[in-house]
């Protein structure tokens, strides 16, 4: 993977001096040069409204539009009318909670999530729950991320409408067991929504294998620009399902009092949609395909391992998530006993280290680790072992940096 | 790129100076730490964002800071920000207190203070640094917020007596 650094341009920068070293994949990936310059020729060479237009620009936009679901569709071995384009993750999972979910919750009802959501995932059904008289019910696990799948049998009931759930925790990197918790969620007829934010990028992902009802994720961190995302809906499901928002596209015949929808899925992408963002999703997906899922997996295996062994010669350090990299993906979330996260991140700054401190919006999984915030390293097809190797021994230095002892060389005061 | 490359001695230096001696010292050594009895002035504060928290009471005698006490965590700006701010505040009028916090925030937000307001600043000037970090203003400003709201809710209490 070492000679694919060299299709992400940014990766030649320097930060303070020092080349950059990005560890921060988990918040967003950067972008190769494939990528970039499908947006510029987009807008050189294309530019038009999707859908609407019969002239050859609006032609040759629609098609390629079209041709980036297709993509994406075949990448998570989904039909292409469940593929809507939102802005995001966060976008995707809210259009379900207030569409779906508003339709199909009713009072008493439950919905079934984990303590390790991102906040995204977490806050929309807090929402629904609360509007629809709903409850939210959680499914316990231990603090290095593993589901008590035991609990399934006595939480998953009649009641149970929805499980919503990570696929890979962006702070633990735990990766659960959708598959067979979307089995036992069927059997008691709920359906379950997957987050993917973490997982589509980095493992390889078949919504039919997973048989899962909703899937979401997000275009920014798998290579693609900001502002691009995907939901995939069944479409048995998706057929039942009234619009999100409502104008432009979505309908296809408008009187004064009433309308009609149109066609699956561009009825879910009402207005003018990011269609540079589609495309350029589009060749992102054919820059991973390219590389093989199975390669990007097996990279980040590695790379895992190899950090989760460096990471012990760090002094009073703990390293949260599974030690099997089988179940984890490559995220590496650590707390150090005397030094606050904050001051480490800084300091590793200094060197060009960028990684990730704070909550990484799960607080409520920071309350269960009992920590207040972590420091985090997530790793992409570009990281390479050196780059742990420079992560492992700046963090060396910062801790004695910020450890009692003579750590500073002494130098002239300012005045 | 060459990310094994060595790094030597000097390249501390931009650290160093937001890290000031007196910051890691009043951060490894935070003063004041004791709970105030009895206090007229009790305050709590805390930035979600990374955690930190701090605790402060102040007791007033003649209407000057006569005690602080002080319980804290978080990153070593806002300890050190709350541990020198508690000595700073000692025999201080409340109306100084606040114009303090004032110019700290000042300072902070990057603007520019004359000769004689750093000096009222004493050694919080160490901290002149943290405004080039943005994200790390907020746990330097932490302790002083709470102590304004402190300060605030003291007097509303005093107006309704
Ligand atoms: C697990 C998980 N879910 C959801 C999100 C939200 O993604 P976005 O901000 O792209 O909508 C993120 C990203 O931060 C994430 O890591």
């Amino acid at each position: 993977m070492v000679s694919i650094r060299k299709d992400f341009p940014i990766l030649s920068r320097q930060v303070r001096g020092k080349p950059l070293v990005y560890l921060d994949n988990a918040a967003t990936s950067q972008k190769p040069r494939a990528v970039i310059q499908a947006l510029s020729e987009y807008y050189e060479q294309h530019n038009a409204n999707v859908h609407r237009a019969v002239h050859t620009l609006g032609q040759e936009v629609t098609e390629r539009y079209e041709e980036a679901r297709q993509k994406v569709a075949d990448f998570i071995g989904a039909p292409a009318e469940g593929i809507i384009f939102t802005r995001g993750t966060t976008e995707a999972i809210n259009l379900v909670s207030y569409t779906w979910a508003e339709a199909n919750i009713s009072p008493g009802d439950e919905i079934l999530t984990t303590p390790m959501e991102h906040h995204s995932n977490l806050l929309p059904w807090q929402r629904v729950a609360q509007a629809r008289g709903a409850s939210l019910k959680f499914i316990p696990m231990s603090p290095q991320g593993t589901l008590s799948l035991s609990a399934l049998d006595t939480l998953l009931t009649e009641r149970t409408k929805l499980v919503a759930l990570t696929h890979m925790s962006n702070v633990l990197g735990a990766i659960t067991p959708v598959k067979e918790i979307a089995r036992r969620a069927h059997e008691k007829g709920a359906l379950v929504l997957v987050d993917g934010a973490q997982s589509v990028p980095h493992i390889p992902v078949d919504v039919k294998d997973l048989d899962c009802d909703f899937l979401a994720f997000s275009g920014h961190k798998m290579l693609a620009p900001t502002g691009i995302g995907v939901l995939y809906v069944r479409p048995q499901v998706l057929e039942t399902m009234e619009p999100f928002q409502l104008g432009g596209e979505m309908a296809r015949e408008v009187w004064l009092d009433r309308a009609t929808w149109n066609d699956l899925p561009i009825r879910f992408e009402a207005g003018t949609p990011n269609i540079a963002g589609a495309i350029a999703l589009g060749v992102a997906v054919d820059y991973l395909r390219n590389l093989g899922m199975e390669r990007v997996r097996e990279h980040e295996i590695q790379l895992t391992g190899y950090a989760l062994v460096r990471f012990q010669e760090l002094p009073n350090t703990e390293v949260f998530g599974p030690w099997d990299t089988q179940q984890r993906g490559g995220i590496i979330s650590f707390c150090h006993t005397g030094v606050h996260s904050h001051d480490l991140g800084t300091f590793l700054d200094h060197e060009g280290v960028a990684i990730r401190v704070g909550h990484h919006c799960a607080m409520p999984l920071m309350e269960l680790l009992k920590v207040s915030a972590t420091g985090r390293a997530s790793f992409y097809i570009y990281n390479i072992k050196a780059e742990v190797d420079l992560l492992v021994e700046t963090l060396q230095k910062a801790i004695r940096y910020f450890t009692p002892g003579p750590r500073r060389v002494a130098r002239p005061t300012n005045s | 790129m060459n990310p094994g490359q060595d790094i030597s001695q000097n390249l501390f230096e931009e650290l160093d100076d937001l890290y000031q001696d007196l910051i890691l010292d009043h951060y490894r050594r935070p003063r004041n730490q004791q709970q105030v009895a009895d206090p007229d002035i009790c305050a709590e504060g805390h930035n979600p964002f990374c955690g930190d928290r701090v605790a402060l009471q102040i007791k007033l005698e003649d209407g000057r800071v006569t005690q602080v006490g002080l319980q804290s965590h978080g990153c070593s700006i806002t300890q050190a920000s709350a541990s020198k701010m508690t000595e700073l505040l000692k025999d201080k009028t409340l109306e100084e207190t606040v114009i303090l916090s004032k110019l700290f925030t000042a300072m902070m937000q990057g603007k520019k203070l004359t000769e004689e307001e750093l000096e009222r600043l004493g050694e919080m000037k160490a901290f002149s640094a943290v405004c080039k970090y943005p994200i790390r203003i907020k746990c330097a400003v932490l302790p002083w917020n709470t102590l304004e709201d402190g300060v605030k809710h003291y007097r509303s209490g005093q107006k309704h007596r």
